[in-house]
């Protein structure tokens, strides 16, 4: 049963991976994305981490992939003009990919990962409380490089607002604040006028 | 985690804590030149220079469960980093200011790389080494973005994006199989593990990938293609700082990886490092004559030399690693300098002053700082007396001590190629007419800085036994 769960979330990530980097439709390649993190996070469950598999799904499909989603559809990217050029550049890309395929498959299979040179885990009991693990991994052995992630992302908001912001705004836009502060005389004049006659 | 932790690692703790104070600086200060922001940021460098000389004993130092590692090699290194820093951002206020991009985020931005610098030469496992190169790779890619007006820059800072990131994730592939193998992302377990088990196929594999990563941090052929491109679409000011300390920071990388984590398998890399470097030394001199732009030539020039420093790294002994060392600090030296003439040349208007043509006739206009140029530009070249020739000297010295007479040879033969293109800048200050007559001049303290750089290369080129000397007491911990 295991067997047949890894194999189909496998051959779905596979799928959808090689989607992603096919289909010609932007916006088909963003869902095909989702679907191979929603595969991943699947085979995560299967290894029983629970928690990164749970929070793959809540921070990449449902944060990062939605915006991305968002800025994909606003760009309008023209698909034709990415794909110029696709054909000049094949022979090499396909000499570089069959030779890097080919080297991973040398090393990276079951003569050399295989369970007789690396036994497999021994599996935890079921009161396991992996996100607890998780915690105090983050909090003890691993703070330094868990405060360094963090200014990581510090960094690119710096760097998001500084290459974003414009200085003062240049809009004309009401103000608020000085709407409430009118008064009667600043906005009514009152101006007598004497009749004219009807001629 | 206890207090010694944080006592080692006092520096950078330091440095994170003035950072944040610069940020609030900018945010608060109204002042047009952001004058409050640069002076606090250079008090943060000086003071985090002095924490890193004078707290803790120079033993070495492993803390925060492996992840850090303070021996006599990262204080040296660091304090070289802060050094250029402080020079870097001296040369960098003028020119901001003249063009009008000055801003507090520059200033932090530099810190932050400043400090992932710092985390990369002392990371303890391959977890901080990537943590450290993407915190000061992240910083480098806005600061080359930073002058928004400019199309050139703007597509300078998206070639480095991308081929960054590429580099990052080959990098990480790399560090994923080592895992895989030794089952641990401490370098030293790591390394202990690779002289058990051999590692076989799988180790060389993971060493390729490791060994792309490393030389695209430097600019080593053939993963070189962003940098001329970088170096001239950035700001000066910005090219400046990622052509001096950047470079210390991945000579520090490579060591710790390379020679540190993957001893075992020297062999192997030895032979990846001589191609790469035969590659650099090759392209980046030849390519570097026909430049017309200074900092393209430089850039090629940058190429170049980081093939002379991979000479040092790949003899694979202690002479060695300190001849490279030695070469990373000397070359970061003379191209701050060189930048730093470029950018006083642009003078204070809003044009650059990066075409060769631009130095024709300095002599007649400033004959100090064409002195200055001449100095840092023989050399870059490698004439004697200057650092330049006992960098060049120290890891040929070390080729040909390791028995590849044909390395050094290919390597004394490109310098002399290589002597064209510095020598034409000389030519143009010396030998040329200038096309105005216009006086060049910045600032009281950018002036001192400058010809405190130009004399440092020349005294290091008198007495280059002093700093060789704390480069062998570095690497032998």
């Amino acid at each position: 049963m295991e067997q047949f769960i890894f194999w189909a979330f496998a051959a779905m990530l596979v799928f959808s991976a090689s989607m992603v980097i096919t289909v010609r439709n932007p916006v088909h390649a963003v869902l095909f994305l989702v679907v191979a993190f929603v595969a991943s996070s699947g085979l995560w469950l299967l290894l029983e981490a629970e928690f990164l598999a749970i929070a793959l799904v809540l921070v990449y499909v449902g944060a990062v992939m939605v915006l991305f989603l968002f800025v994909v559809m606003m760009l309008d990217i023209n698909v034709a003009k990415l794909r110029e050029g696709f054909i000049r550049y094949l022979p090499v890309g396909a000499t570089f990919a069959v030779a890097t395929i080919v080297a991973m498959g040398l090393v990276v299979g079951s003569r050399n990962f295989g369970l007789e040179r690396y036994a497999a885990p021994a599996r935890e009991a079921a009161d396991y409380n992996n996100t607890a693990e998780l915690g105090t991994l983050l909090y003890t052995r691993f703070l330094y490089p868990f405060e360094i992630a963090g200014l990581v992302l510090l960094v690119a908001i710096i760097a998001a607002i500084a290459l974003s912001i414009r200085g003062a705004r240049q809009i004309k836009t009401p103000k608020p604040e000085r709407q409430v502060e009118v008064r009667r005389e600043e906005r009514v004049r009152i101006v007598k006028m004497p009749a004219e006659k009807r001629t | 985690m206890n207090m010694t932790d944080y006592i080692g690692a006092l520096p950078e703790i330091l440095l994170l804590a003035l950072l944040c104070a610069v940020l609030l600086v900018g945010v608060f200060s109204a002042d047009e030149d952001r004058n409050a922001a640069y002076w606090l940021a250079q008090f943060a460098l000086l003071a985090v220079f002095a924490a890193n000389t004078y707290i803790g004993a120079r033993t070495r130092l492993v803390l925060f469960e492996g992840m850090y590692v303070r021996d006599s090699m990262a204080i040296v290194l660091k304090n070289f980093i802060l050094a250029f820093a402080i020079i870097g951002l001296v040369y960098a206020r003028d020119y901001l200011r003249a063009r009008r991009i000055v801003s507090a985020e520059f200033y932090v931005l530099t810190l932050m790389a400043v400090l992932g610098m710092m985390v990369l030469v002392s990371a303890g496992s391959l977890l901080t080494v990537y943590l450290g190169l993407e915190l000061l790779s992240l910083s480098l890619y806005a600061m080359v973005a930073m002058h928004r007006d400019s199309a050139m820059a703007s597509e300078a800072a998206m070639k480095y994006f991308v081929m960054g990131a590429l580099a990052s994730g080959l990098l990480l592939y790399g560090i994923s199989m080592l895992y895989g193998i030794t089952g641990s992302i401490d370098i030293s377990v790591v390394r202990n593990a690779l002289a058990d088990g051999g590692g076989g196929p799988i180790a060389t594999y993971a060493l390729v990938f490791i060994v792309a990563g490393v030389g695209f941090k430097l600019g080593a052929v053939p993963f070189h293609m962003w940098l001329p491109d970088v170096y001239e679409g950035a700001p000066t000011a910005v090219t400046t700082f990622i052509a001096t300390a950047p470079k210390i920071a991945a000579f520090a990388m490579a060591m710790r990886l390379l020679v540190d984590g993957l001893q075992p398998l020297s062999s192997d890399w030895q032979l990846m490092l001589t191609w790469l470097a035969v590659g650099s030394m090759l392209l980046g001199n030849v390519v570097a004559i026909v430049q017309s732009n200074i900092k393209r030539m430089l850039a090629y020039s940058t190429i170049a030399h980081m093939g002379f420093l991979l000479l040092g790294v790949l003899s694979g002994n202690t002479g060695g690693y300190a001849g490279a060392m030695f070469y990373a600090i000397v070359y970061a030296l003379m191209t701050l300098g060189a930048f730093g003439v470029v950018m006083l040349v642009a003078g204070e208007g809003s044009a650059e002053a990066d075409r060769i043509q631009d130095f024709r006739g300095l002599a007649q206009r400033s004959p100090w700082f064409a002195l200055v140029m001449l100095i840092l530009m023989f050399s870059l070249a490698g004439v004697p007396p200057f650092a330049g020739f006992w960098a060049k000297w120290f890891v040929i010295k070390e080729v040909i001590a390791t028995g590849h007479v044909w390395l050094a040879g290919l390597a004394v033969l490109i310098s002399v190629i290589g002597a064209y293109y510095y020598l034409q800048v000389v030519r143009m200050m010396y030998f040329e007419q200038p096309e105005h007559m216009e006086e060049v001049h910045a600032s009281g303290d950018t002036e001192i800085a400058l010809s405190a750089n130009g004399v440092a290369v020349l005294l290091l080129g008198v007495t280059p036994g002093v700093l060789m000397a704390v480069c062998i007491a570095a690497m032998r911990g």
